[in-house]
């Protein structure tokens, strides 16, 4: 195809066509390397100012303007009131309702890819729908659902014990993030298992392993991958989650809902440092798997 | 091999029970999870449509009425708030994907060994929190903060009495910086996964490069355009941080308020409403967008 056109086109196409040809060759040469690692600045920014903040010696309440380096804040990094308590809450729920939502994800994914059942298009659907839900609308639904729990006519008044779902705390909060989490964890473990040899399987199975030792032994360690890495977004959008979390926390505090609390009266430090140690440590951890993810495909 | 295995699983009670426990194993497999979200996803949204059409208060309780005075309220009073939303929303989601398409096409046909290490920037944001990451462009905003010192004072592009927070640009700068990563990564996954072969194939039957581009490489990334903008428009729709931490009183976005009337005035009715009709807007309009980019080619 080549030798044919090359003799055609110099002499054709050049005359009639350089300008712009000129024109998208520095296009695709230099400008859109460049607006890359001009963009990928713009999203690095707010990270650099935290980290950097993180350091300032800030005077007054608010830790907005640029004062001096000092390690005070390293030196102090949960010495404010209501912080070590609200990271604490916020790991816990992380932790908790990263397995409730991988184990009911996974579930879900497993039935979804390997079997064949009537209203697969209703459960998926359904699985789709809370990720195309604002958050707002979620928190909002839940909080008059718990709220409701407790009050003449409310939906769940009368089926679940009263004083679980309403006064709102931990455990609306917990319920909220399984909730939000098992369609990520769907979407995650779904994609891993859809390259997955069903023939492996079946070999276990012909070499007299019943069902429970297939999937033990070979099922799960070949998913493990996908299940980890929708653990890990599952730990990382529950630590994260400000909306849904504001609706239905009551008086309990995440570090997301302490954080927002604090800045109408005071910016303190300690934002920037615990910002900063989570970043640096997530960063840690990525890297740390991906060398050994590297090592791992060379051997 | 089969032949050997078979006696082994037809034993005298094996086959009837295995076979009941795998017709049932899917449904065993969806069950929790279904019902998890049927209880904590599909109930609260019927529970707040029946608070939207109650009347009553926090304190006195809520009666089902059935009486539409929420929605009308809600229409009525609230339609600059929704106007915010869409215009701030529609603006975000425009410029995230004029940022995001050349990011996603370099990263995804010029990459080379950087891929990998491209991506983990892109997704670097998702390190720190949301909320940290708005205070800190708060920081930057600010008016005596290091962007408008710096066009202000040095280089005297602005006027002295300059200032960014409280404005819609602000609030749409954070929105658009805060939902990029949503529109980077599908857009890289849709282009990634388009054979270079197709458009060379393109070039060498005569196709210019702009033709190339526009008739080979955009048709295949629509799937990527698709979600990576319906990952950022619905968000941006609902969102009320940036609008709190960037914006001013009259940057109230529909978020702003239905978070107000819930959480601080206790309206719940009205607060309800706003929120149902959030949803219903948003599950019509994804609806109409499926269509005019063509669902088979989306779904499939």
């Amino acid at each position: 195809m080549t030798a044919v056109s090359q003799p055609l086109n110099p002499t054709a196409a050049a005359t009639t066509r350089r300008p712009p040809r000129r024109f998208l060759h520095a296009l695709d040469h230099w400008f859109l390397p460049g607006f890359t690692v001009v963009a990928i600045g713009y999203l690095l920014v707010p990270i650099v100012v935290m980290i950097i903040f993180s350091f300032n010696d800030y005077q007054g309440k608010f830790n907005f303007v640029w004062h001096g380096f000092t390690l005070q804040g390293w030196f102090h990094p949960f010495d404010w009131p209501g912080l070590p308590d609200a990271i604490k809450t916020s790991l816990f729920i992380a932790f908790l309702s990263t397995i409730g939502s991988t184990i009911l994800g996974t579930f879900i994914g497993l039935a979804l890819t390997r079997y064949s059942f009537k209203g697969r298009g209703a459960i998926n659907g359904l699985i789709f729908l809370p990720m195309a839900t604002p958050e707002i609308v979620m928190g909002s639904s839940l909080l008059t659902l718990f709220v409701n729990s407790g009050l003449q006519g409310g939906m769940l008044n009368g089926i679940v014990p009263k004083g679980v779902l309403f006064p709102l705390g931990f455990t609306t909060i917990l319920i909220a993030h399984i909730m939000f989490n098992i369609s990520y964890v769907v979407v995650t473990v779904k994609a891993r298992i859809a390259g997955f040899d069903r023939r492996l399987e079946e070999a276990a199975m012909d070499l007299g392993a019943d069902e429970l030792t297939t999937f033990w032994k070979v099922t799960f360690p070949l998913i493990f991958p996908g299940v980890l890495a929708a653990a890990l977004l599952a730990f990382s959008l529950s630590i994260d989650d400000f909306i849904i979390t504001s609706f239905v926390s009551g008086t309990t505090n995440t570090f997301p809902i302490w954080a927002y609390s604090i800045i109408k009266n005071a910016l303190p430090v300690q934002i920037n440092v615990v910002g900063s140690m989570v970043f640096l440590g997530a960063v840690l951890i990525v890297g740390l798997s991906n060398i050994r993810q590297a090592r791992g495909n060379r051997a | 091999m089969s032949a050997t295995s078979l006696p082994v699983r037809a034993g005298p009670t094996g086959p009837s029970f295995r076979q009941r426990i795998g017709k049932a194993t899917p449904y065993l497999l969806l069950a929790p999870g279904i019902l998890w979200l049927l209880i904590f996803f599909i109930l609260p949204t019927f529970q707040m449509f029946l608070t939207s059409v109650s009347t009553g208060s926090l304190d006195n309780g809520f009666k089902l009425t059935f009486s539409g005075a929420a929605y009308v309220t809600s229409l009525t009073k609230f339609g600059p708030q929704f106007l915010n939303s869409l215009l701030y929303g529609g603006m975000a989601t425009l410029l995230t994907f004029a940022i995001g398409f050349p990011v996603a096409y370099t990263i995804a046909f010029r990459g080379g060994r950087w891929k990998n290490f491209l991506l983990f920037i892109v997704i670097a944001p998702f390190f720190t929190s949301f909320l940290i990451r708005t205070i800190s462009w708060k920081v930057l905003l600010l008016d005596d903060g290091p962007v408008l010192s710096f066009l202000r004072d040095t280089l005297h592009l602005l006027p002295p009495d300059a200032s960014v927070i409280g404005t819609p640009i602000a609030v749409i700068a954070g929105i658009t910086y805060n939902f990029l990563p949503f529109m980077i990564l599908p857009l890289y996954v849709a282009l990634e996964k388009i054979d270079p072969r197709l458009i060379e194939a393109a070039n060498d039957l005569y196709a210019s490069r702009a033709g190339a581009f526009r008739r080979v490489t955009i048709p295949l990334a629509l799937p990527g355009i698709f979600a990576g903008t319906i990952l950022t428009f619905i968000p941006a729709l609902g969102d009320y941080v940036n609008a709190t931490l960037l914006g001013g009183p009259q940057t109230q976005m529909i978020g702003n308020v239905i978070q107000s009337r819930f959480l601080l005035l206790g309206d719940y009715p009205v607060a309800a409403a706003l929120s149902f009709i959030l949803m219903a807007a948003i599950l019509v309009a994804v609806s109409v967008y499926a269509r005019a980019l063509g669902t088979e080619q989306l779904t499939g």
